[in-house]
């Protein structure tokens, strides 16, 4: 048994520009936009016909003809078709536990390179026929007479015309994501100026990005798309002030430039081990260090569906001996501008820290000009398994940037789970 | 609910009636059953800024297991993270859908009238979340407890906001203030037990003092606080004694139950229900005192003053004996068994007298100058006991009940009936088990701290208010 592990190097990334639903990308299958999204890595690290020790991807809504997505993306690019892929699902967490995934399998030394991925789209929604048609239809195939497979064919009735659409619900609450959310804004006390000011600072953040060529060797035009879509720079609270709640009410704090918007896109991440990396003269953005996930009990203890994050980071920090405010990055992401806040002030509640996380001391706060830096969710959009690895990317990026420091990621995801992980900058060791 | 017009009115067709044309509504008033838990809801703690009874209070809310929230106040979330109080957070400044059964306000950091628009702070956003039957507890600091003029002047001003703001709550709500005394902050749980929970349900609109304990504070049962407790009770064998009786032997008293030998028959059947001792005698007897000792000579732990009588005339019409025989009974016979338990040294340590005054002895009534003097003459005792006791490490205090549905009550003519129903801030009558709860969280090892109150149980009347 292997006993020994090895640093895990983050090379780069490649994403498409994120669209916002049935709109640029209305037409687009996960498998065309994760090929796309896949095949601007390829061309950005020279990987033309290479064997990479496997991809891990996945998608949040899928048809059932996405089987095994991930593979069947890469027998369409460029990769050698001898390159082995799996799926992950793990909501909007999925892009980051992917990462986690091949980072784990670097550091073990089962493989030495690897691609996390993650795409979803809201406008080519998977909609499923009737299942009362669906009952009929297996019960008639189950017959072995025709005679037998007519009278089940004869309970067919008008209403079955009725498709299954994707609902964006929680099976055991039926309160959507934002519901959800609305009710942990109540219960963090979370007003709507502080949601709208973060809403501002990730838009304008992600303009200063595009301004200054961040985003050059991250994101690859995709349908005549350069930017994301649902960028809209230079707002102010007035304008946003004016909007209406969507969620928690007519009282509610939450509307729908601090809520993320339903959106199409794709990530990827190349992974590898610094030899790996050394053979091909790639460069080394930073090194993948830390992963943890936590999941809570949103049904029966009705902590907030998306607090999860809150719960993973102390066991991950705790692991790796370091303090919230031990990192010169924050990337936390905004599914909602209430999680975020509720997520930070639930870090500095002592009472929450206390009682829920068992610690001593609360976690504390950050300084919040090392946050989101580079933009966030809301200016990006969010296309839930897509991005794990645009946050992976970008925040390597900015280490990179730097030359040296830490940077930690947070990730809330649907069914009360959260994915959190430590990238440190590569620093002179490149 | 016993009187036919809260029948009437909490029908669905007298609702609507009563409603439109502005007659007043009684809510059907939570009463405390055993067993359950001290708050039946959420509990919601404010503070004004550099409060210090936020520990305590946080310290109280998580030993009773109570579902609590906070406002976002630095300090009280630390003592709530320090007395193990998983305390969710309230923002007053944003909605929400929160309902609250209890708001507690500590306003103690209040050092200056600028500083009471806290209260607007707390309560503006947070009343109309106040569930039925909720409660509002405001404490302070008593005017002796600070030298700053300014200070003492803002904290007294508190006794005008929470009786303003028990008229204005409704539906069965109650607000109380709280004043503790530098060095009291350790003694305040039995009385915030008490005036959280659903045992101070016809108590509204008073001032509590809660100062240094007389004794070491033990640790009790909450739901036998009384256990391995002796206690008297005189007039038990029916009306609110017998009340008295009960809830005292809920909390687990051993009782010794006292009443004159015309009521013998009712006293039996009151003992042996509740497996008590009996004293059948005349308290206002010579040998009375000296009997009512040897009885107890192994000891006695609370002492209830409740016998009482009225003997109604004006005072021109009122003959001598009429007055003498009522003011022996209310008064008088009360201090000498006083005298005699204390003087050989029968009140054993820690131990509690609790005396029965009236609302007619702070408002006075017409046609009851006798019964209003001795029950005023009940509070005068209380005040003028409680510091020499406290050194003893014993207390005194009163209750002082309104309107309570009695047998008595319920031979009055209707219009007198009525107007004192009605004229309190829950539009109801009391129950004799209001007044035995409020004497039970006096009779309690736990209430340390209180001394010399003479507190109202008349859904905050507004007679004598």
């Amino acid at each position: 048994m292997n006993s020994k592990t090895r640093r895990v190097a983050v090379i780069g990334g490649n994403r498409i520009p994120f669209a916002r639903s049935n709109s640029a990308y209305s037409k687009a299958s996960n498998q065309d936009m994760l090929t796309a999204a896949l095949d601007g890595l390829i061309d950005r690290y020279s990987l033309d016909g290479e064997r990479i020790g496997e991809v891990a991807g996945g998608a949040v809504l899928k048809h059932s003809r996405d089987r095994d997505l991930t593979r069947e993306s890469v027998l369409g690019t460029r990769l050698a078709p001898e390159t082995a892929a799996f799926d992950v699902q793990q909501a909007c967490g999925t892009g980051l536990e992917a990462t986690i995934l091949i980072a784990n399998k670097i550091a073990l030394g089962q493989i030495d390179s690897g691609i996390a991925c993650g795409v979803d789209t809201t406008s080519d929604a998977p909609i499923g026929v009737n299942e009362g048609l669906r009952e009929v239809l297996l019960e008639a195939n189950r017959e072995k007479s025709t005679g037998g497979r007519l009278k089940q064919l004869a309970k067919l009735r008008p209403g079955h015309i009725v498709p299954e659409v994707p609902r964006n619900e929680e099976p055991r609450t039926g309160l959507s994501m934002g519901e959800h959310c609305a009710i942990m804004a109540t219960d963090w006390g979370v007003t709507r100026e502080e949601q709208d000011e973060l809403t501002i600072r990730s838009h304008d953040n992600l303009a200063a990005a595009y301004e200054r060529g961040f985003n050059d060797d991250l994101v690859n035009s995709y349908l005549g798309l350069e930017r994301d879509q649902n960028l809209r720079p230079g707002s102010s609270l007035e304008k946003l002030g004016k909007l209406k709640p969507v969620f928690g009410g007519p009282e509610g704090t939450m509307t729908a430039a601090n809520s993320t918007p339903l959106s199409d896109g794709a990530s990827s991440v190349l992974l590898a081990s610094e030899e790996w990396a050394k053979e091909r003269g790639l460069p080394i953005l930073a090194y993948f260090s830390e992963g943890q996930t936590a999941a809570i009990d949103h049904v029966h203890k009705r902590e907030g569906l998306l607090m999860a994050p809150a719960y993973a980071m102390p066991r991950m920090l705790d692991r790796a001996g370091l303090k919230l405010q031990d990192f010169d990055l924050y990337e936390i992401h905004e599914a909602f501008a209430a999680q975020v806040l509720c997520t930070l002030k639930a870090w500095e509640d002592p009472v929450f820290c206390k009682e829920r996380l068992g610690l001593d001391e609360p976690l504390g706060s950050i300084d919040r000009e090392k946050l989101n830096v580079n933009g966030g969710s809301l200016a990006a959009g969010h296309p839930f398994a897509a991005t794990g690895g645009r946050i992976v990317a970008s925040l390597a990026k900015a280490l990179d940037e730097r030359g040296e420091g830490r940077g930690v990621i947070s990730i809330c995801a649907a069914a009360g789970q959260g994915v959190v992980a430590i990238l440190e900058s590569a620093g002179e060791t490149k | 609910m016993s009187d036919r017009y809260s029948q009437i009115v909490n029908s669905f067709p007298g609702k609507l009636v009563a409603g439109r044309v502005g007659l007043p509504q009684p809510t059907e008033l939570d009463r405390y059953a055993a067993g359950e838990p001290l708050v039946k809801g959420r509990v919601l703690l404010g503070t004004a800024p550099g409060g210090r009874l936020g520990a305590p209070i946080a310290k109280l809310l998580a030993d009773a297991g109570s579902e609590a929230a906070t406002t976002p106040d630095d300090a009280l979330r630390a003592a709530a993270a320090d007395a193990g109080l998983d305390a969710a957070l309230f923002n007053p400044e944003i909605g929400g859908d929160q309902r609250f059964k209890a708001l507690v306000f500590d306003a103690t950091g209040i050092k200056d009238s600028t500083q009471l628009v806290e209260l607007q702070r707390f309560f503006h956003p947070t009343v109309r979340k106040l569930e039925r039957s909720g409660r509002v507890v405001v404490l302070g600091t008593p005017a002796f407890g600070t030298d700053d003029a300014r200070e003492s002047t803002a904290q007294r001003a508190l006794k005008g906001f929470t009786r303003a703001l028990g008229k204005e709550v409704g539906r069965g709500s109650t607000v109380q203030l709280v004043y503790v005394s530098p060095g009291g902050e350790d003694e305040l749980g039995s009385t915030l037990r008490f005036l959280l929970s659903p045992k101070s349900a016809y108590v509204s609109g008073q001032v509590i003092r809660i100062g240094p304990g007389v004794a070491k504070t033990p640790k009790v049962d909450p739901e036998k606080p009384l256990e391995g407790k002796t206690a008297l009770v005189t007039g038990a064998s029916r009306g609110i004694g017998e009340s008295i009786a009960e809830t005292l032997h809920r909390d687990g008293a051993k009782l010794v139950l006292l009443d004159v030998p015309q009521l013998s028959e009712d006293l039996q059947k009151v003992a042996k229900r509740l497996d008590a001792d009996t004293i059948e005698i005349d308290i206002t007897d010579e040998q009375a005192p000296k009997a009512i000792a040897d009885k107890l000579k192994k000891g006695v732990d609370v002492v209830v003053h409740n016998a009482g009588v009225t003997r109604d005339r004006t005072i021109a019409k009122m003959p001598e004996d009429r007055w003498s025989s009522l003011m022996e009974i209310n008064l008088s016979s009360e201090e000498r068994i006083n005298d005699e338990l204390l003087g050989r040294g029968l009140i054993a340590a820690n131990g509690r007298i609790v005396c029965v005054s009236s609302m007619s002895g702070i408002a006075g009534n017409s046609g009851q100058t006798n019964y209003s003097t001795s029950k005023a003459g009940v509070i005068g005792m209380v005040e003028a006991l409680a510091p020499t006791l406290a050194e003893q490490g014993l207390t005194i205090n009163a209750v002082a009940p309104g309107f309570i549905e009695t047998q008595m009550t319920g031979a009055m003519p209707i219009a007198i009936r009525e107007a004192g129903r009605r004229m309190n801030s829950m539009s109801q009558g009391g129950l004799p088990v209001d007044v035995a709860e409020t004497i039970a969280w006096f009779a309690s090892p736990a209430s340390t701290g209180v001394n010399g109150n003479t507190v109202r149980v008349c859904g905050q009347s507004l007679l004598g208010a």
